[in-house]
């Protein structure tokens, strides 16, 4: 059989980011995949030397605009770590609501992409329907759409008071009622099943090996998230992984969207649990030492390496983000499919191009 | 950082597979400039939520063994170091001859701020 | 001939094509143009439609900053469209190089390399603004010769 070779990107409809991979095909189906990345390069690690430690929260946020405050997090809590800051009780809480709605929000995004990925538009702009109302939260309570911009070093910048803890509340109600109302398509759908279900097979074993993470790694059938660690206040709540076990596209679908239900379960209960006091303390002194620290993002585990020297301006601030990571895992889910069922594979682990390059 | 294991050029390809015996993870890799010849290169690896950590610290200017073909998933990374770094890695399975992210238009080996590498970019002179 | 060109000018006016390209933007950008398109915002209403080839496009809406790399992307989607074209750059990062200015990668606005008729500030623009820098564009797109 004749090969071709298919140049797959770098714009295409399907995803809203340059990604370019090369596909060797037989026919109609693919034999091997090499990824061409820097597209979206900007050498953002690099802005450590021109900014500040403090003035770098605005560039994680900006590492990706699609979990934003997650990554914020990430980098005061390793900052926080390697100052020896303790911060107060509510903040914890505060990041854990704020890091949940990201999530919901995330993931929905996903599951829009993910059905449009397969032609299937009403569902797609049902879901960044439904998104619509937590983007109304983040400007409500941070002040922008996108980049809610909330955590610093020692704590969060805003408070939530009781009266805008409940208005989230019902918004989350509402937007669970509706995911709810999506379960029968995303789910049990003829056509869904039908383009999900056993394509892009990642096994257990090579999940492992391939150092796959999140809903990636969930999806076949490894417990393992990040939030187990307890960082930020997730140690005081119920907090179970959600796995699947097929390790297929259908069964990444289903992790992402009972975690969704999960996250609003996760906010809900961290509300109730709100303790009172301040949300900040002051922060003296430079960072010094190296620290390596996790988070779980919407699209799994995310790692900050910092090293600091006593100075205002950071020695060196790495960053490995989950996309990065679940790479070499859809190298190995390509293979052996046919073209039709690329971009659904591609999009079954959540890409997220300006993270993976930054 | 915790547990921090100092590993040599020879000895790093042998303690991944040991690493990858008792059943850790490939987190990732970090390289670190420490002066104006050499570098620190972090392996990190995870196993049940915990976190391990191989260090190497290397000249600029010695190619290192790879380790991807022990972890593939080292290869983006490896080939990420080559381009900021200008270090060579020896044995990588896929080498994008350090044109990963940078084309010949960008600046070498941007994240050595003490010295540029002499590594010249393969394709160019 | 004449009555015939007339009429696409106008059908292209009143239903303008649009193709979004992504230049190294963080995403915020991007999901807000996607924002643009879905029911709460729904600038189909203005008989928009994302296409995903540069040959049916009218306006070219781009978000963030130019690297060494994607630059060639966007300078052969720009020739490819026909004219007129409207290039509306989007965000801090289209504008200048936002947040990223300084990082080595970055050679800064999308202006550098191709003309841009509309600039929508913002980190991100919120999608009022984007659909407002798109009708921005529209009333450029009546007012320009054909290339
Ligand atoms: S303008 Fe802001 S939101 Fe838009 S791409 Fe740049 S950093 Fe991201």
């Amino acid at each position: 059989m004749a090969r071709t070779i298919i140049p797959f990107g770098p714009q295409h409809q399907v995803f809203p980011e340059p990604i370019h991979l090369k596909l060797v095909l037989e026919d109609e189906i693919v034999k091997e995949v090499v990824p061409a990345l820097g597209y979206v390069h900007r050498g953002l690690e690099m802005l450590a030397d021109v900014r500040d430690f403090h003035q770098m929260i605005q560039i994680c946020e900006r590492v990706c605009g699609i979990c934003s405050t997650i990554h914020a997090q990430c980098y005061c809590q390793g900052i926080e770590e390697l100052m020896g800051i303790e911060i107060p009780d509510r903040a914890r809480f505060l990041r854990v609501i704020w890091a949940e709605i990201h999530r919901v929000q995330s993931h929905l995004l996903w599951l829009g992409l993910f059905a449009d990925a397969f032609g299937f538009e009403s569902l797609f702009m049902q879901c960044w329907k439904i998104r619509e109302k937590i983007m109304d939260i983040n400007e409500a309570t941070g002040g922008n759409r996108v980049n809610p911009s909330i955590n610093i070093i020692g704590g969060v910048k805003r408070d939530m008071n009781p009266d805008m803890a409940q208005w989230v509340l019902t918004q989350l109600d509402l937007v669970e009622k509706e995911v709810n109302h999506l379960e029968k398509v995303l789910l049990n759908d003829y056509t869904v099943k039908k383009r999900t279900v056993g394509k892009g097979v990642l096994t257990r074993e090579k999940a492992m090996e391939l150092g796959a993470v999140g809903p990636t790694l969930r999806g076949s059938g490894v417990e393992q998230d990040i939030r187990q660690i307890g960082y930020a206040a997730y140690g005081e709540l119920a907090h179970r992984p959600v796995v699947g076990i097929d390790g297929d596209a259908y069964s990444r679908n289903r992790v992402r969207f009972l975690e969704t239900l999960q996250a609003i379960a996760l906010v809900r209960e961290a509300v109730s649990k709100l303790p009172a006091g301040d949300i900040s303390v002051k922060v003296k002194g430079k960072p010094e030492g190296e620290v390596v620290t996790r988070v779980e993002q919407p699209r799994g585990e995310l790692m900050y390496y910092i090293k600091g020297n006593g100075g205002k301006n950071l020695d060196r601030l790495r960053i490995r983000t989950p996309t990065f990571a679940n790479i070499p895992p859809l190298l190995s889910m390509l293979p052996g499919i046919e073209l039709a069922d690329v971009p659904v594979i591609v999009l079954s682990i959540d890409p997220c191009i300006s993270c993976t390059e930054r | 950082m915790k547990e921090v294991i100092s590993t040599t050029k020879g000895t790093v390809v042998s303690k991944t597979v040991d690493m990858k015996k008792d059943g850790y993870r490939f987190v990732t890799m970090s390289c670190v400039e420490l002066d104006a010849d050499t570098v620190d290169i972090l392996y990190h690896f995870d196993r049940d939520l915990h976190l391990k950590h191989l260090r190497l610290t290397i000249q600029k200017k010695e190619a290192v063994p790879s380790v991807s073909l022990v972890y593939f998933a080292a290869f983006l990374v490896e080939n990420e170091i080559q381009d900021q770094f200008g270090i060579r890695f020896d044995g990588l399975v896929l080498d994008y001859e350090r044109t990963l992210y940078l084309e010949k238009e960008a600046p070498d080996a941007p994240y050595c701020r003490i010295s540029v590498s002499r590594d010249v970019k393969s394709g160019e002179d | 001939m004449d009555i015939l060109k007339k009429l696409t000018r106008k059908s292209r006016i009143k239903s303008p094509w649009l193709l979004h390209f992504d230049c190294g933007s963080c995403n915020g950008c991007d999901i807000e143009v996607l924002a643009c398109l879905t029911p709460v915002y729904d600038i189909e209403r203005f008989g928009i439609i994302n296409v995903g080839n540069p040959k049916h496009a009218d306006l070219l809406l781009v978000t963030g900053t130019v690297n060494h790399r994607n630059k060639k992307v966007l300078v052969n989607l720009a020739e490819q469209m026909p004219e007129p074209k409207i290039v509306v750059a989007l965000g801090s990062c289209g504008l200048s190089g936002g947040v990223f200015r300084e990082a080595y990668n970055v050679i800064g606005g999308v202006d550098k390399i191709i003309p841009v008729d509309v600039y929508v500030p913002g980190c991100p623009p919120k999608p009022e603004a984007i659909i407002d820098g798109v009708v921005t564009g529209l009333e450029k797109f009546s007012k320009k010769k054909d290339g």
